[in-house]
């Protein structure tokens, strides 16, 4: 059994599908900040059997909620202040994605058009199906 | 301020209204000749364009108006690595609406997005061509008298086929219209399309590969050009190019008012032996064409 330290101030993504950990780590960029970041993968759980389970040190507001609620919305987050939970937070599927995937059609215009955000919408809840703005084409998700 | 870059922007009541004011236009020419008096249009093209961007010159200059812009990208700043963002900005100080054609999808959008004037999407890449489904509904309804009740097949090049995409979107929000997808399985309509439109929508549709199984059952017979500009693979291009071709024996088989349709260019999949067939109707859809862009240049500039 691996032992993590107890998290201050700062914030855990829990619930996280085992093996997502990394695919987290990138969206939010965590490479970029100047913090601890503790990466737990296929620690056990009652509920999913193995899951991933991210400790960042830090203030929340450097997160995009949106890009983890886009990669599974399922994820726990918890906010810990002084060592305590204050709060849980829920994440749904996000209506709009910005500049968190690319658009991977080469006959789109964002594949040339200079500084132009990646929007994706989501058209169809239940499959969890996004798409491009632009072009509409569906974004595939390699699980 | 409104633009045109789906079908979809339009409601089924204001396209209507549109289609009637195509069909007044078209009986009361005269009457219109001098609405766009003083107004100009850019002809924004940077992929290759005979019908289209004639068309929308015509319009304007059948309405009084003017016409600027260029006809291939090669021939406008892009070529020195313009964005479209950029090139529409300058655009909006020069005319008062633009038509704009582009290879790459989404280019419209992104150009409204940044335009002080309507924008109106001449077609993008594989994506949309949303006069050409307005010239499309103008046709059927003139010659069949209603937008409702019908069975339509579509033929060819379903996948790259941006006629198809935005004719069935806009006829997914019309009543008993059946659709009959014939293609070969590599030229099949796009998931977006299948899922999110019809089968969403729960439009009956089915899809199948031989033109001569089901063509005694349609009442409009939508054919398409394979476009070799779409392919990034020739040889894949070859294998298909040809895979449909309509002659006098199969129009045999049709109803006796089984209207045929094609946006053109034709190449091969309609022979020339069928242009005399009184159910050809696409040369009438060019004419139809004017008097819609006619009708949309009117309506987008508020001088309805």
């Amino acid at each position: 059994m691996l032992n993590v330290g107890q998290l201050n101030d700062g914030f855990v993504l829990d619930h996280i599908k085992a093996g997502k950990a990394m695919q987290i780590y990138k969206f939010l960029e965590l490479d970029k900040l100047d913090c601890q970041v503790a990466i737990i993968k296929n620690a056990h759980s009652n509920k999913m059997g193995k899951k991933d389970i991210l400790k960042i040190e830090g203030c929340l507001d450097f997160v995009d909620l949106d890009a983890v609620g886009f990669v599974d919305p399922d994820i726990t987050v918890s906010v810990i202040k002084n060592g305590e939970i204050v709060e849980k937070k829920s994440l749904s599927l996000p209506h709009e994605i910005k500049n968190v995937v690319k658009c991977q059609n080469p006959r789109c215009i964002t594949s040339i058009e200079q500084q132009l955000d990646q929007i994706f919408i989501l058209t169809n809840p239940e499959t969890k199906t996004y798409r491009c703005k632009y072009c509409e084409e569906k974004y595939l998700r390699r699980d | 301020m409104r633009h045109l870059l789906s079908p979809l922007d339009l409601s089924v009541e204001e396209t209507n209204e549109l289609l009637d004011l195509a069909r007044d236009i078209s009986k009361n020419p005269d009457k219109y000749s001098h609405k766009c008096e003083g107004k100009k249009i850019a002809t924004c093209f940077y992929e290759p364009s005979t019908r289209t961007r004639l068309s929308f010159e015509s319009a304007m200059l059948n309405l009084g108006g003017s016409v600027i812009g260029f006809s291939s990208a090669n021939s406008s700043s892009a070529s020195k690595g313009e964005s479209v963002s950029d090139t529409i900005r300058v655009i909006s100080c020069f005319a008062d609406i633009c038509a704009m054609r582009h290879p790459k999808e989404g280019a419209p959008m992104v150009a409204a997005s940044k335009s002080s004037i309507p924008v109106i999407n001449a077609g993008d890449g594989g994506h949309q061509h949303p006069t050409q489904t307005l010239t499309d509904l103008m046709t059927i309804r003139e010659l069949r008298g209603s937008l409702d009740n019908f069975t339509i097949g579509l033929c060819g090049d379903l996948k790259f086929g941006r006629t198809v995409h935005s004719l069935i979107k806009e006829l997914s929000r019309y009543t008993g219209i059946k659709f009959v997808l014939i293609s070969p399985p590599e030229l099949r309509v796009p998931d977006v399309i299948r899922d999110e439109t019809l089968k969403a929508n729960n439009i009956e549709f089915t899809e199948v590969e031989r033109l001569e199984d089901v063509i005694p059952e349609l009442d409009i017979l939508y054919m398409t050009r394979v476009q070799k500009e779409r392919f990034f693979n020739e040889e894949d291009y070859l294998r298909m190019k040809d895979f449909y071709i309509l002659d006098a024996a199969k129009m045999a088989m049709a109803k006796p008012d089984m209207y045929v349709l094609h946006p053109l260019p034709r190449v091969n999949e309609i022979s020339t032996e069928v242009d005399d067939d009184p159910r050809a109707a696409y040369f009438k859809q060019v004419q139809y064409g004017v008097y819609v862009r006619m009708a949309l240049i009117l309506t987008l500039l508020g001088l309805n």
